[in-house]
């Protein structure tokens, strides 16, 4: 029985049946569909609005850093960049980005499934994504938000004259959208799975995306509260984490920072999802290690939770719970370098066809881990103190982040493109613009790493002239970042129309999805599959092949 | 077996249940998806509540001599009668549920509009306590004229925005049940639920029970705390 592998299984419709994307016309056949991958491009089209957005805001910033003297920006304008910047980049951009474009897209197609578990709260979440964007596009155009966007009290409640109250509600509506994202993947991952697809058959992916629902449905609420007692604040007046009247600002870090640290696995690890599944196509072989890697991404769920106090060590909590608190963190680092040691040994001996999903990958794992290792730079207590609020912590979470997640995102589009499309992305350019994108990212913040240390505070408009070099430095490279996106938003419009046919499996992989059409059809399985086979089946599939259709 | 036209799979569900939805391939998934599903949006509530809880128990264990201050404003007598109001609601939930299941249309519509009144019932006393609060001085901010104890008055105006706040969330979700409880009545006026069919109420009874209980934690918690406490 054994012997089936997935290229005996075809879900593959004759040319001219309609897709999703032919299925139906006219907008409001959009803006009312229930189909999890019509709610995917709906969600691919709102964030790279708000990323073009909040890299205007970063694009601004570095020009104003480019002399010592603040001569573009006034340091009020420059307060509302920075905390509009992270605000869009942070809630807008990262947190949805590939749980709701790709994850929405893939789940059910990973699963076997014809949609999510509750398509109309799947439509609910993207219009209480919009409806939170729109808020926050008003503020920033009536006159925007300064508090950063860690909202600190009593700041926040009690002194700022922006529109703090605005802002936070919709944060507040946008978490909402989150905590049903994930409410919806994990009940799709715990009750749709196809006949025979059990736990540990699952994408790595898929795992990646039930560790990040769980730290949505439970992290999430906590944020929710910690805000509707900042407006209720600041609306009423009263003292709840002023300590002029009684309250305690420590308490707001400490409940922010339960959200807003697990919020940083909410981003990493759905990238880490998308690294497993392009290392295992693009190098022929199942992923090495791989419960180790499915164990590790609960693992950082779990541990994460346990963290938060890290961003607080100079914020006045005693020496013992920083201490603790610094312990705790250096465990995150063990299931983190689970990963990038199985990913690294998947790469031993792989005959790795370089193509442009997997240079984003390679990428991403030489920068995750060299945000992974400042992390425990400043996990270190002592550490930690030197460079605080300076631009080594900007540099560190930006190779999280940027370095991390986006390469991923990019990575991940760039893969399924032809699934979502049916079209190829044109191959040379898409290459080029992966080089510049890292070239540039890293001209852009590894200068930062040594602004940090040798003292340069973020959160400032104008700096001493001896940072001068490494600013320009960091400028220069934040051009080179901004057409290396710009590119792909070009030739991925362009393939839509002139790119080459993608055809069902263009890259020869093995998972559910490249069984059905590209673009798949409505239900996206005309029969429920019946799995037989491992993930990454890769080995059986080579033999059943006789090895003659390598990429 | 790859060329499957796709219409030959739609006629197939015309044979089933009028409220399985397209993407299940029975009731038994849709119910096992929706009980889990609700589960999930309680752990998700209970993180929400639990993160003003936590709030309170600081402030408690800082001004311990002003939250047992705060309680004594509080009237016990409204207070009891509501938690034993909403326990009884609780039963009638649940003998809806079995109602429902046993396919008795009349008997569920009969339990859902008792657990409507009882809700009702809660919601009216909880509008004459806030009105005595309101008059008493005992709304924080401005309209906070309390001063029978200076020195403590600022940390009783705080107990008392744990006060309207959690009580407040908590009638929130009491007249988001209450409308649930409508649109359920309707539903089972129209013989919708059976035994082949009867998820909707039992969800809806899960979530009606997590209020209550938000509730019995709130009562203690507010109303019957005392002295002074050292932690």
């Amino acid at each position: 029985m054994s012997s089936v592998t997935l290229q005996d299984v075809r879900f593959v419709e004759p040319e001219g049946t309609r897709n999703y994307i032919t299925h139906d016309y006219g907008a409001l056949s959009w803006l009312l569909t229930k189909d999890h991958k019509r709610i995917a491009i709906l969600y691919l089209f709102s964030i790279t609005a708000l990323f073009m957005l909040g890299g205007f805001f970063a694009v601004v910033m570095r020009i104003e850093l480019l002399t010592p003297e603040g001569d573009l920006l006034t340091s009020d304008t420059y307060n509302k960049f920075f905390t509009l910047h992270g605000i869009v980049m942070i809630f807008f951009f990262l947190i949805p980005s590939i749980p709701a474009v790709l994850g929405n897209f893939l789940l059910p197609l990973m699963l076997g499934a014809k949609d999510l578990a509750f398509p109309k709260i799947n439509l609910l979440s993207w219009y209480l994504y919009m409806i939170a964007a729109v808020m926050g596009l008003y503020i920033i155009i009536t006159g925007g938000v300064d508090t950063g966007w860690t909202f600190y009290t009593p700041f926040s409640t009690q002194y700022s004259n922006t529109h703090v109250f605005g802002v936070t509600f919709a944060a507040f509506i946008v978490g909402f959208s989150s905590i049903l994202t994930g409410l919806n993947f994990l009940v799709t991952i715990h009750r749709m799975r196809a006949p025979g697809l059990t736990w540990f058959r699952l994408p790595l992916f898929v795992w990646a995306m039930y560790a990040t629902s769980i730290v949505q449905l439970l992290a999430t609420p906590v944020l929710a509260i910690t805000l509707v007692m900042l407006m209720f604040e600041r609306v009423v007046h009263v003292g709840i984490f002023d300590p002029a009247l009684g309250g305690d600002p420590l308490l707001f870090q400490h409940m922010f920072w339960f959200y807003s640290h697990p919020a940083v696995y909410i981003m990493i690890l759905p990238a880490m999802g998308v690294a497993s599944e392009v290392v295992a196509a693009f190098t022929r072989k199942k992923i090495f290690g791989y419960a180790f890697v499915a164990y590790s991404s609960l693992a950082i769920a779990f541990l994460g939770f346990l963290v938060w106090a890290h961003h607080m060590f100079v914020a006045g909590i005693s020496v013992y719970s920083a201490m603790i608190f610094s312990f705790l963190s250096y465990f995150v680092a063990v299931p983190s370098a689970i990963k990038v040691f199985n990913w690294t040994a998947t790469l031993y001996r792989a005959s790795v066809a370089l193509m442009t999903p997997m240079l984003y990958i390679l990428g991403f794992i030489g920068l995750f881990t060299i945000g992974g290792v400042t992390g425990l730079f400043l996990a270190a207590i002592g550490l930690d103190v030197h460079v605080t609020d300076t631009y080594f912590v900007v540099a560190h979470f930006h190779y999280i982040m940027v370095g991390g997640a986006v390469m991923a995102y990019m990575a991940g589009l760039h893969y399924w493109w032809p699934k979502i499309t049916g079209r190829m992305y044109p191959e040379w350019w898409a290459r080029l613009a992966a080089l510049l994108i890292f070239a540039g990212f890293n001209l852009t913040f590894f200068p930062q790493f040594i602004l940090g240390y040798l003292g340069m505070p973020r959160r400032y408009h104008a700096y001493a002239p001896e940072f001068q070099v490494l600013n320009v430095m960091s400028t220069a490279g934040a051009s080179v970042l901004a057409v290396g996106y710009a590119l792909p938003l070009v030739y991925l419009i362009w393939s839509l129309w002139y790119g080459r046919k993608a055809g069902p499996n263009p890259w020869g992989a093995v998972g559910l999805e490249w069984a059905t059409s590209s673009p798949p059809p409505m239900e996206n399985f005309h029969e429920t599959p019946v799995v037989t086979w491992d993930a990454y089946d890769y080995p059986a599939m080579m033999k059943a092949m006789g090895e003659t259709q390598n990429v | 077996m790859s060329d499957i036209p796709l219409d030959d799979a739609v006629v197939e569900h015309h044979e089933h249940h009028p409220f399985l939805q397209h993407h299940f391939e029975d009731l038994g998934q849709q119910h096992e998806a929706s009980t889990l599903g609700m589960w999930m949006f309680l752990s998700t509530e209970i993180l929400f509540f639990g993160g003003v809880l936590c709030a309170y128990w600081v402030y408690r264990i800082l001004y311990p001599e002003a939250w047992a201050l705060g309680a004594e404003q509080q009237n016990k007598l409204y207070g009891g009668l509501n938690t034993i109001v909403l326990i009884i609601s609780s039963l009638t939930m649940a003998l809806a549920v079995r109602n429902a299941q046993l396919g008795k249309r009349k008997g569920t519509v009969a339990m859902l509009f008792a657990t409507l009144v009882f809700g009702s019932t809660f919601m009216a006393v909880k509008g004459i306590e806030y009105w005595q609060h309101y008059h008493e001085g005992l709304f924080p901010g401005v309209h906070f004229t309390w001063n029978e104890v200076p020195a403590l008055a600022p940390k009783v105006q705080l107990f008392m925005v744990f006060y309207w706040g959690m009580t407040g969330l908590h009638a929130l979700h009491m007249v988001i049940g209450a409308g649930l409880l409508i649109w359920m009545m309707t539903r089972a006026w129209r013989g919708h639920f059976g035994p082949e069919y009867y998820g909707p109420v039992e969800i809806m009874g899960l979530y009606w029970h997590f209020v209550d209980i938000v509730w019995i934690f709130l009562f203690p918690f507010l109303y019957l705390i005392h002295g002074v406490h050292h932690v």
